[in-house]
């Protein structure tokens, strides 16, 4: 996994770096393919149902103890809990 | 067209997504006239009831697992998707579509409701939990909501009295006037474009018929912030666990006492009304001490569900998968599975059949492969006479029973498990292949009511009584039978047990089991115990109670404490912690999995592991002494 696309479109943090208590809006949801096991189109999909869509206010609430991994969000009235790897392709604003 | 034939019963399907309340609504629609799952075989995937309404019209209800869209991604939703669009084979498809959506957060209902429109099938929306919702001050304009949608929309409190009453209302309104025929499906699997599309005009919608409250409710949240906390959450999940299982061995003790005291009550009637002879014996023997024996184990069942259908009702199952998702994921489980594995402690079929929503087949596998040695109910009633009969009842710390520690001891033994062999698995199967995504909605905590608890726990005690009246007690026949003939000759010295063929059977298995420590009464007793694991306490009350001469009555307990060393109870505990000694959850592996090939590793590895680790425990245990 390569971390360096998201990064090279600075200044939109991807949501998987971004520390516990960060506020902030959906600039793009931008999945690269190598990323996981499902394909891209796949991934995107699932983020949008769970209510990761541009321009919706997300908040990070909580976070694991090992690797601060997962991370639990506040999305669109809701709370989801995904890996930051995932959280890689939302990327904010 | 409101000429339905009238011999048919009209079928509404109940669709929503996951935690939107649709089977605490499915419970008041059908209240007690539900079909119950049947464990041992066909379909628990889809629940059907009956529903009444106040006009008198019978409704077909059918219970469709949640789900975000119909574009099914895990077994379980393709159930709901091919089960909408009238799909499945030898299922009538449904008159129409009740949308049950959570009035305090609709948006992923409505993006469904949109979805579900294009299947041109009639909607009723039901906006559930409408009491939460005002509760929190959101306040939703219905009517708006109806024109915006081209549905009708009710409103409705599955769990309060009279909170159906729009509902029924509109259900007959709509029966009356005649459920429309179904116009041409144009529903195909939706795009990103599509839900991203959906997704705004579910958003234009709240906007034109919800009005938010000013301050959210924060009360999850700073819940969330002790239990979800890196460190405490962690720590409050174990001690849950902990509690929930001491509470197994203590809370039930009285319950136990009770039932076991009712049935010597029984026994002694039975004893001074039956005239002495075969009639007599078949009852004490093979009834009583046999299906008496399971039977003892209700409550400590009872107290098992009852835990995990409250930490469900609360919300704290997902939680729990949150929190265990970083430890779980390094043995090569999903953080998913939590849920499917926790409920394999009251059973794995269950459990198994849970893991249909783990979307991900190297995951699901996995999970379906360990999932039988999480410790299940059925292996309490084993558990629990070993230890009462073996363990001697003692204070530790001056906090916790031995006993109980015991207990905790095997329960942690089956996790350790299971988390090494699907540790193991990891490496044999699928080293190559990246971990899966793990993304889970996090639902507001809800006070449990009482009555979904109560119906939870009804279908829990019907199934493990129907399971103790037909299974365990035909089973009980064939042993008590097995262990009575042929009767020994006449002037025989020694138990006439020896000369039937439960100790012909047992004889003959007792050599490849002897290195474990067994004799030939546990030999005769795993054989029926591979229908159900508890059928073996059944079979050692009823052979011992035969060979003790009929003392029918007597406890099994005290007689194995007398006949067994503890090496060989020792290694009889860790028999049961592996071993495949069930044959639904094999045939349910084979279901699943789709094949033969799952079921038969699952067979073959928890065979392995329970003769070695049966074998080392007697051996070593044997040295230390405790032969």
């Amino acid at each position: 996994m390569t971390l360096n696309p998201p990064f090279a479109v600075a200044p939109h943090l991807p949501l998987g770096l971004a520390p516990k208590g960060f506020l902030g809006r959906i600039h793009s949801i931008c999945v690269q393919d190598s990323q996981g096991q499902l394909p891209a189109a796949e991934m995107e999909r699932r983020l949008i149902e769970l209510g990761f869509i541009e321009g919706a206010q997300v908040q990070i609430l909580h976070e694991g103890l090992f690797g601060r991994d997962p991370i639990a969000v506040r999305i669109n009235g809701a709370t989801v809990a995904l890996r930051r790897r995932e959280a890689m392709a939302i990327l904010t604003e | 067209m409101s000429d339905h034939p009238a011999t048919k019963d009209l079928r509404f399907a109940l669709v929503g997504a996951p935690n939107c309340g649709k089977t605490a609504l499915f419970n008041a629609l059908t209240g007690s006239r539900q079909k119950v799952g049947n464990y041992s075989g066909v379909t628990v995937e889809r629940k059907s009831g009956q529903a009444r309404t106040p006009l008198g019209v019978t409704l077909d209800i059918v219970d469709l697992p949640g789900t975000y869209s119909l574009r099914a991604r895990s077994p379980d939703e393709e159930v709901t998707r091919d089960m909408v669009l009238g799909q499945r084979a030898g299922e009538a498809s449904p008159d129409l579509l009740l949308v049950v959506i959570d009035a305090s957060s609709m948006r992923s209902g409505l993006r469904l409701a949109l979805e579900l429109r294009q299947t041109g099938r009639p909607l009723l929306l039901v906006l559930n939990m409408i009491d939460i919702a005002r509760w929190r001050g959101i306040q939703i304009d219905t009517e708006a909501l109806s024109q915006a949608i081209g549905a009708p929309v009710v409103t409705a409190t599955s769990v309060r009295k009279g909170g159906l009453d729009a509902v029924w209302a509109r259900l007959d309104a709509l029966v009356s006037a005649g459920i429309a025929a179904p116009l041409a499906n144009t529903w195909a699997p939706p795009s990103a474009a599509d839900l991203r599309k959906n997704h705004r005009a579910a958003d234009a919608m709240i906007a034109a018929a919800v009005r938010e409250p000013e301050k959210p409710d924060t009360l999850t949240t700073r819940i969330d912030a002790v239990l979800l906390h890196p460190v405490a959450g962690l720590l409050i999940l174990l001690a849950i666990l902990f509690v929930m299982f001491q509470a197994v061995f203590a809370w039930a003790q009285p319950a136990m006492q009770a039932i076991t005291t009712g049935f010597e009550m029984i026994s002694l009637v039975l004893r001074q009304t039956l005239p002495a002879g075969l009639l007599s014996d078949f009852v004490q023997d093979g009834v009583i001490s046999g299906v008496g024996s399971v039977l003892v184990f209700m409550p400590q069942i009872l107290i098992l569900f009852f835990f995990i259908l409250l930490l469900e009702d609360l919300g704290y199952m997902a939680r729990a998968a949150f929190l265990m998702d970083r430890i779980m994921g390094g043995a090569g489980l999903h953080g998913r599975a939590f849920i499917p594995l926790l409920s394999s402690f009251a059973c794995a079929i269950p459990g198994i059949m849970a893991a249909r929503v783990i979307d991900n087949r190297r995951d699901r596998l996995t999970t379906i492969l360990v999932a039988p040695l999480m410790t299940c109910s059925a292996r309490i009633p084993v558990y629990t006479l070993i230890i009462s009969a073996f363990i001697p009842q003692r204070e530790v710390w001056g906090l916790f029973s031995l006993q109980g520690l015991v207990m905790f001891a095997l329960y942690s033994a089956g996790i350790a498990a299971a988390l090494g062999v699907s540790f193991v698995a990891k490496f044999l199967f699928w080293r190559r292949q990246p971990a899966p995504p793990f993304m889970l909605e996090l639902p507001d905590y809800k006070m449990p009511r009482p009555r979904s608890l109560a119906i939870g726990l009804m279908t829990r005690a019907k199934i493990f009584l129907q399971r103790a009246g037909t299974t365990i007690f035909s089973m009980m026949v064939v042993i008590w039978v097995l262990a009575t003939f042929p009767r020994a000759p006449l002037g025989s010295t020694e138990p006439a047990i020896l000369s039937s063929y439960a100790a012909m059977i047992g004889h003959f298995i007792e050599p490849v089991l002897a290195p474990l420590g067994f004799n030939w009464q546990i030999s005769i007793a795993l054989v029926p115990g591979m229908a159900a694991r508890e059928v073996a306490v059944a079979a050692l009350g009823t052979v011992y109670a035969i060979q003790d001469g009929g003392a029918g009555s007597q406890l099994i307990g005290p007689v194995l404490a007398q006949s067994w060393s503890l090496a060989t109870a020792l290694s009889l505990l860790v028999w049961y912690i592996f071993a495949p000694q069930c044959a639904s959850t094999l045939a349910v592996i084979r279901r699943e999995t789709g094949g033969w090939k799952w079921m038969w590793v699952t067979f073959f590895y928890m065979l392995a592991l329970a003769y070695l680790g049966s074998f080392a425990t007697y051996q070593i245990a044997v040295v230390l002494g405790a032969g």
